[in-house]
């Protein structure tokens, strides 16, 4: 099955919003302040939450990207770098 | 080994005080009632959860009732983190356990993380959660699928979950033995504060009311396909034809009777009796072994038949066995030898959350000195069974005996005492 895909960056708000839905929030967190540089650990994300937050952005920007690299990413700008970089070139599209 | 405690008594100079476990919080959630004040008065009034199931239609399905739970939403009870990552089961788990600790107003985080345990039991694990996500993998593909399905659908997760959220460290298990397991899982905790945990979180949680979870419930060809709410559960009765399927349970906080003293905690009662048998294989000709889980609880409580005021009865509802439960309490307590309830009428079975309800119906039921009545109408005299029916009675003996039998042979049988009860009689 396929599903409209997009080609645009992701943002930071965006990237937040995905990690909200699928992986809640810490209530001890403000995300609205700046966080761009904070560790995924303050901010109440385990590994898990990236996972599935990676899984979610693999299926809005029709991308495969590689899970083993994800343990290197630790705040929300590597997040975004990560997965911006692969849109621009080099992009692997899923199939089908 | 059979430990046999004797409740304070003095024995070869050493005080069998230390070791006793006592119950100091309860945390309810009940398809009649959320949270124990509200269950336990449901029940005094005879109020029912029992109604048409409404998260789905079951108009095609052989069962059509339940006992829905009602009014609760995660979001009011739980962490924004955890939402996405359980299972309904789960989510009343996680609840019933942080109610639990404030009714007993102990906070873990003043003990040592290493000694504090948690042993829940769950006869079906998150259902719900599995089902949405099978849908998605068969459905969508497997990158549709949650991360989170790699553990919320596990029986062990509401043990981990609880024991994560509060950095509980101690000993922790998981019991499945299907409805027996509510009982087995809070006589593990009882050995963990033997073995020195000042606390313990323990009890059971069940909710498999999904489409599949159902099915999977129907496939024991022990539900009834009635449509009255006030006739479809009726154990004892001439017309009893299966149990309905209810979600929901409770969370116990035990700790040593010693420590709890110490800290001037407030006790609903002591655990003080377990045992648990297996039935032999049904083509065997040989009978059921609840008769001897009954008697392995009274020795363990070191309690005589007479000590027991009320028996909250496993009441499967199927004509076999509740011959074999009314066999058994006729055996050790005489024809109509003690009053029996069973209160999971107006709630359904709740699987793994049954008897840790029961439980804590028991404890309130000791320290009030009333025996909530069962939903329907009286036994059938062939059974010659005491039920309970139609409004409460008054109880003044100071122990209760709860049991629960599990689908597969499994037999529990737990006695426990209140105290309060006790010192009411003075």
């Amino acid at each position: 099955m396929s599903e409209q895909t997009r080609t645009t960056e992701l943002t930071v708000d965006e990237l937040l919003e995905i990690m909200r839905e699928c992986a809640g929030e810490d209530e001890s967190v403000d995300l609205g302040g700046e966080i761009a540089g904070v560790d995924f650990d303050d901010l109440g994300y385990d590994s898990l939450a990236l996972m599935e937050t990676l899984s979610r952005v693999e299926r809005i920007f029709g991308i495969k990207l590689p899970e083993e690299d994800l343990e290197r990413i630790r705040t929300p700008e590597a997040f975004l770098t990560f997965v911006n970089e692969r849109l621009d070139g080099g992009r692997t599209r899923i199939s089908g | 080994m059979t430990a046999v405690t004797t409740g304070g008594a003095v024995m070869g100079g050493r005080a069998v005080m230390a070791g006793r476990a006592v119950v100091t919080g309860i945390g309810v959630i009940a398809p009649n009632g959320l949270g124990l004040e509200e269950y336990w008065s449901a029940t005094l009034r005879g109020e029912t959860g029992i109604r048409p199931i409404r998260r789905f239609d079951p108009a095609t399905y052989p069962v059509r009732l339940a006992g829905e739970v009602t009014g609760f939403e995660p979001k009011d009870h739980l962490p924004s983190r955890l939402i996405p990552q359980t299972d309904r089961m789960t989510q009343f788990a996680v609840a019933a356990a942080d109610w639990a600790l404030a009714d007993a107003g102990a906070d873990p985080a003043g003990l040592d993380p290493r000694a504090v345990g948690v042993a829940t039991a769950s006869a079906s694990g998150g259902f719900d959660f599995g089902q949405r996500e099978l849908q998605k993998l068969w459905g969508q593909g497997p990158g549709h699928v949650s991360a989170y399905m790699s553990f919320a659908w596990f029986y062990a997760v509401n043990t981990g979950q609880i024991s994560i959220r509060h950095d509980l460290r101690g000993p922790a298990a998981a019991l499945v033995s299907e409805q027996a397991g509510g009982l087995d899982a809070v006589a593990h905790a009882r050995r963990g504060v033997r073995r020195g945990a000042p606390l313990m979180i323990t009890g059971g949680m069940d909710s498999a009311l999904s489409p599949y979870g159902l099915a999977a419930l129907i496939a024991s060809g022990r539900l009834s396909g009635r449509d009255e709410p006030a006739r479809a559960y009726v154990p004892f009765a001439e017309d009893a034809c299966g149990h309905l399927p209810g979600e929901g349970g409770a969370i116990l906080v035990l700790e040593d009777a010693a420590r709890a003293a110490e800290r001037g905690a407030r006790v609903y009662g002591e655990i003080a009796g377990y045992a648990a048998t297996f039935d032999p294989p049904p083509a065997s000709g040989r009978g059921s072994n609840l008769r001897r889980a009954i008697e392995g609880a009274l020795a363990d409580a070191g309690a005589a038949p007479d000590e027991i005021g009320v028996v909250f009865a496993d009441a499967a509802a199927d004509p076999e066995l509740d011959r074999a439960e009314a066999d058994a309490l006729a055996a050790v307590f005489g024809p109509r030898g003690v009053p029996v309830t069973a209160p999971k009428t107006l709630t359904g079975r709740l699987y793994s959350g049954a008897a840790p309800l029961d439980l804590a119906l028991a404890f309130k039921a000791l320290g009030e000195g009333l025996i909530p009545p069962a939903g329907g109408g009286p036994a059938a005299a062939r059974y010659g069974v005491d039920l309970v029916t139609g409004a409460p009675r008054p109880l003044t003996r100071s122990a209760a005996l709860v049991l629960a039998r599990g689908f597969g042979g499994f037999n529990s049988a737990m006695v426990v005492r209140s105290d309060r009860a006790r010192e009411g009689e003075r």
